[in-house]
C-alpha cells in the first residue's frame, strides 16, 4: 500500500494533468510485468545516457559520455550502444557491458541522427553543421565516403532492403533520396518546414518524414517519390505553433504509427492505413523520439523539458508510467536483452 | 499563372546607406557588412537548395552615398533585371523606392527600419517587413518585465525624434500590460564625442545625479536609439536598479549568444563565412533572402506576385531558429516572430511571455494587432 501510494503522488508531481491516468496505471504497472529489455537514454545536457530496466520500468545506471549526446542506436550483434555526441564532434561506441566507452567513429561535424545497413556494417550518420551524409565502416572505423545534401542535415531512413537512404536537411527542407550502391541522390522531395525525422513502413511502401516547423508528416512513396498524404495535427485549445512533429515510430505491420509532437506535449496515434489521426496521448512536456519495446507492448518516449520518459501501453493507447532520468534526455534505443 | 517561370537565375537586389553607424560602446559599432552579410549567407544556403531544383540565387549591393537618390537606385536595378530588392534605409527613403517600384511590380523586404507607421498608416502592398516594430520590440520587454512584476518604471527618453517615438511605444506597451510609469524624464543631447581622452570620469558624476530623487520605482526603462546615453545608466543609477530598454536588457530579433533551437549552426555558418557574430540586422536580412528562396523552391517562380501570394497564404511557414513558425500578418506584410531579451551576453528570455494569450497567434501579443491597424493594404 505504501510502495502504492508513493508511486502515485510521484506520478502527480510529474504529470500534472494527467492525473485521471493515476487509477487505470497503477493496477497495471504493478500486477502486469514486461520482459526485461533495456532502454538506452541519451541525456543531451546532463551528457549522460540512462539505463533503464524495461521490467521495473527503472533506471538502474548512468553512464557519463560525450559532449552533447543526441542520436542513440545499437549495433546489430547489440554488443555496443552507439552515441552521437554532436559537441565532441563523433560517435562513441559503449560497451553494453561493460559500460566503457571503447571506440570513436570518424563521424564528421557534429553528428545526430544516424542509421545502419541491415547488416550492421555500415553507419550513415547526418552531419548537421556541414551539408553532408558521412558513411563509415563500422567494423574498421572509417570513414568510407560523403554524399553532399541540402543544409543542416538530420533525419536518416534506410529502406528495409538497405539500398535507399533519406535524409532530410532541416533548411533546405527536402527530403533527399540517396542510393546507398551509388551513393548519389536519385530525387529530392520537398516537405514541410525544417524536417527532423524519416522513417519506413517495414514493407517499403512508404516513407514517413516529420516537418517540426510546418508540424506535419509527410508519407512519400518511396518509388515515385511522391508526397501521397500529409497528416495534418488539430488539437482543440492548442495554438498551430505549438505543434512540432519530430520522433515517428511505426509497427511492424504498418498498421499504426506514433508521432512525437514535441513542445505539444503529446503523442498522436496514427492509423497507418487511412493515415488518419485516431487519438492524442499526453505525455511529458517536449516530447522527442521513442522506442518500441522488441516485443512491442510498450512505447517509450523522451520528454525533453520535464527530463522523464513516457511509457506507452501501445495495445491500449494508455501511458502507463512516467520514468524520471538525466537531463533533457533526447533519443532513445531498446536492447533485447 | 503565364507570368509564373521555372526560374533558373534569381539575382535579388539590395539596397543601404554607405553611412555607418555609430554607438556608445565600441563593440556595438556594425560592421560595414551589417545586414548584407545574413543575406549573403541566405544566399548560400538558398544556393545549397537550389543545386537540387536548377535555381541559382544572386545578391546586387548597392550603397547609397551621401544624399544618393533611392528611386534612382531602383530605377537601376530594374534595368539589371532585378524585381526583388532588399531595403536597408531609412522609412523615407524605403517609401519612395517603394512607391518608385511599385509600377515596375517589385516587391521590397524592409530589414531595417522599425517604424510603425510603415505597417499602419504608410503601409504598401508591395514591402514585407522582416524588421521588427518598435511596438513589437517594447511589447516584448513589457511582457517580461510585468512577468517578473518590475511593474514601476522610471521612462528616461532621448531628444531625438527616434527617441521619441521608442518612448511612445514604451508608453504604449506599459498601458497595455499593466505596468506604471513613475516618472518620466528626457535625456537632452547636447552633442559632443562618444569617445574621449578624459573619459568616464564625468558620466560617473553626472548619472547618479540625473537619476536622483526618482519615486519608488523597479526598473528603469531608456529609449535612446540614437546611442547618447542608455550604455552609460546600468550601474550607475542612483537608486540600485536594473535597466531595460536600449541599454541592460534589450529586446531584439537576434543576438551573438543566442543558441536554442538549433541556432549554433547558423551561428557556426555564419562565424566561418565573416568571421565576426550575427547581428540582428543580419538576421533580419539572412530571413528576408530566405523567404525569398523558400518562395522560389516551393513555387518554382521568381515572379514577385506569385511569390508575394505563397508569403501571404497558408501554407507558408518559414524556420528562423526561434523555436517556431515564423508567417506573415496578412493585413501588414509584417513578419510575426519571437523577440529575443538579451543582456549583451546571454539570452535572459523569449517573449511572448507565458500567459499573455491570443485567438490566433500568441505572436500576435507583439505590436498592434489586426483590429487596431490602420493599414489599409492595396
Amino acid at each position: 500500500m505504501t510502495e502504492k501510494t508513493n508511486i502515485g503522488s510521484f506520478l502527480l508531481s510529474v504529470a500534472g494533468a494527467r492525473s485521471c491516468l493515476l487509477g487505470l496505471g497503477m493496477v497495471a504497472l504493478i500486477g502486469g510485468q514486461a520482459s526485461a529489455f533495456t532502454a538506452y537514454v541519451s541525456n543531451e545536457k546532463s551528457n549522460t545516457i540512462s539505463v533503464i530496466d524495461t521490467d521495473k520500468f527503472k533506471v538502474v545506471k548512468t553512464i557519463k559520455v560525450g559532449q552533447r549526446p543526441r542520436g542513440i542506436g545499437l549495433s546489430k550483434d547489440e554488443k555496443f550502444i552507439l552515441v552521437a555526441v554532436g559537441d565532441d564532434d563523433t560517435i562513441e561506441m559503449i560497451d553494453v557491458r561493460t559500460h566503457e566507452i571503447v571506440a570513436t567513429l570518424p563521424s564528421g561535424p557534429d553528428p545526430e541522427l544516424f542509421t545502419q545497413d541491415p547488416a550492421g556494417k555500415i553507419l550513415y550518420v547526418a552531419n548537421e553543421n556541414d551539408n553532408t551524409v558521412t558513411i563509415i565502416d563500422l567494423e574498421r572505423r572509417v570513414p568510407l565516403g560523403e554524399v553532399q545534401v541540402g543544409v543542416e542535415p538530420e533525419g536518416m531512413g534506410l529502406s528495409p532492403d538497405g539500398k535507399t537512404l533519406v535524409a532530410t536537411s532541416e533548411t533546405t527542407n527536402m527530403a533527399h533520396f540517396i542510393d546507398t550502391l551509388t551513393r548519389r541522390i536519385v530525387a529530392n522531395v520537398l516537405v514541410d518546414a525544417r524536417p527532423r525525422f524519416a522513417e519506413f513502413k517495414r514493407d517499403a511502401s512508404e516513407v514517413w518524414v516529420s516537418s517540426e516547423i510546418g508540424g506535419t508528416v509527410s508519407v512519400i512513396d518511396p518509388v515515385k517519390h511522391e508526397v501521397k498524404k500529409k497528416i495534418t495535427f488539430d488539437i482543440p485549445g492548442l495554438r498551430k505553433e505549438a505543434i512540432q512533429a519530430v520522433g515517428i515510430s511505426i509497427t511492424r505491420d504498418g498498421k499504426t504509427g506514433f508521432v512525437a509532437l514535441g513542445p505539444a506535449n503529446r503523442v498522436a496515434v496514427i492509423n497507418g492505413a487511412t493515415h488518419e489521426v485516431q487519438k492524442y496521448l499526453l505525455v511529458g512536456q517536449r516530447v522527442w523520439h521513442m522506442a518500441f519495446t522488441p516485443d512491442e507492448k510498450y512505447l517509450l518516449t523522451t520528454n525533453g523539458v520535464s527530463n522523464d520518459d513516457s511509457i506507452i501501453d501501445v495495445a491500449n493507447l494508455k501511458i502507463i508510467k512516467t520514468i524520471q532520468v538525466g537531463e533533457l534526455p533526447w533519443g532513445i534505443v531498446i536492447s533485447q536483452q | 499563372m503565364s507570368a509564373s517561370t521555372d526560374a533558373a537565375e534569381i539575382n535579388i537586389g539590395y539596397l543601404r546607406r554607405a553611412e555607418p553607424k555609430s554607438a556608445l560602446s565600441l563593440i556595438e559599432v556594425p560592421a560595414a557588412n551589417d545586414g548584407v552579410a545574413g543575406a549573403r549567407l541566405a544566399i548560400d544556403d538558398n544556393n545549397t537548395t537550389g543545386t537540387f531544383l536548377n535555381q541559382q540565387f544572386s545578391l546586387e549591393d548597392v550603397r547609397l552615398v551621401g544624399g544618393a537618390d533611392a528611386v534612382a537606385a531602383t530605377s537601376a536595378l530594374v534595368e539589371r533585371g532585378v524585381s526583388l530588392v532588399i531595403v536597408d534605409l531609412p522609412a523615407d527613403a524605403l517609401l519612395k523606392a517603394a512607391d518608385a517600384g511599385a509600377a515596375r511590380k517589385l516587391l521590397f523586404f524592409n530589414v531595417g527600419a522599425i517604424d510603425d507607421r510603415l505597417r499602419e498608416e504608410d503601409c504598401r502592398a508591395n514591402v514585407i517587413h522582416t524588421a521588427p516594430t518598435r511596438s513589437m520590440l517594447a511589447d516584448a520587454l513589457a511582457q517580461y518585465l510585468v512577468w517578473k512584476q518590475w511593474r514601476r518604471w522610471l521612462l528616461v527618453v532621448g531628444s531625438h525624434a527616434e527617441d521619441k517615438l521608442y518612448g511612445d511605444a514604451l508608453r504604449r506597451s506599459a498601458k497595455r500590460f499593466g505596468a506604471r510609469i513613475v516618472q518620466e524624464k528626457v535625456f537632452e543631447d547636447t552633442g559632443g564625442a562618444r569617445r574621449t581622452d578624459s573619459g568616464v570620469v564625468q558620466i560617473q558624476r553626472q548619472l547618479p545625479v540625473f537619476t536622483q530623487g526618482a519615486p519608488a520605482y523597479d526598473v528603469l526603462v531608456a529609449a535612446d536609439e540614437s546611442e547618447v546615453f542608455a550604455s552609460y545608466l546600468p550601474y550607475r543609477t542612483w537608486d540600485p536598479r536594473p535597466v531595460a530598454g536600449s541599454a541592460g536588457l534589450v529586446p531584439t530579433t537576434w543576438d551573438g549568444s543566442h543558441d536554442q533551437w538549433g541556432a549554433v549552426q547558423l551561428q557556426d555558418r555564419f562565424m566561418r563565412k565573416f568571421s565576426r557574430r550575427l547581428t540582428a540586422r543580419d538576421m533580419q536580412a539572412w530571413t528576408a533572402a530566405r523567404m525569398i528562396g523558400e518562395s522560389a523552391s516551393r513555387t518554382r517562380s521568381a515572379d514577385p506576385k506569385v511569390m508575394l501570394d505563397f508569403l501571404t497564404g497558408p501554407d507558408f511557414a518559414l524556420a528562423a531558429f526561434k523555436g517556431q513558425r515564423l508567417t506573415l500578418r496578412d493585413w501588414n506584410l509584417q513578419l510575426r516572430q519571437p523577440i529575443l531579451l538579451s543582456d549583451g551576453r546571454m539570452i535572459v528570455s523569449v517573449s511572448p511571455q507565458e500567459g499573455f494569450m491570443h485567438q490566433v497567434s500568441e505572436l500576435d501579443t507583439l505590436g498592434v494587432d489586426r483590429p487596431e491597424s490602420q493599414c489599409r493594404l492595396k
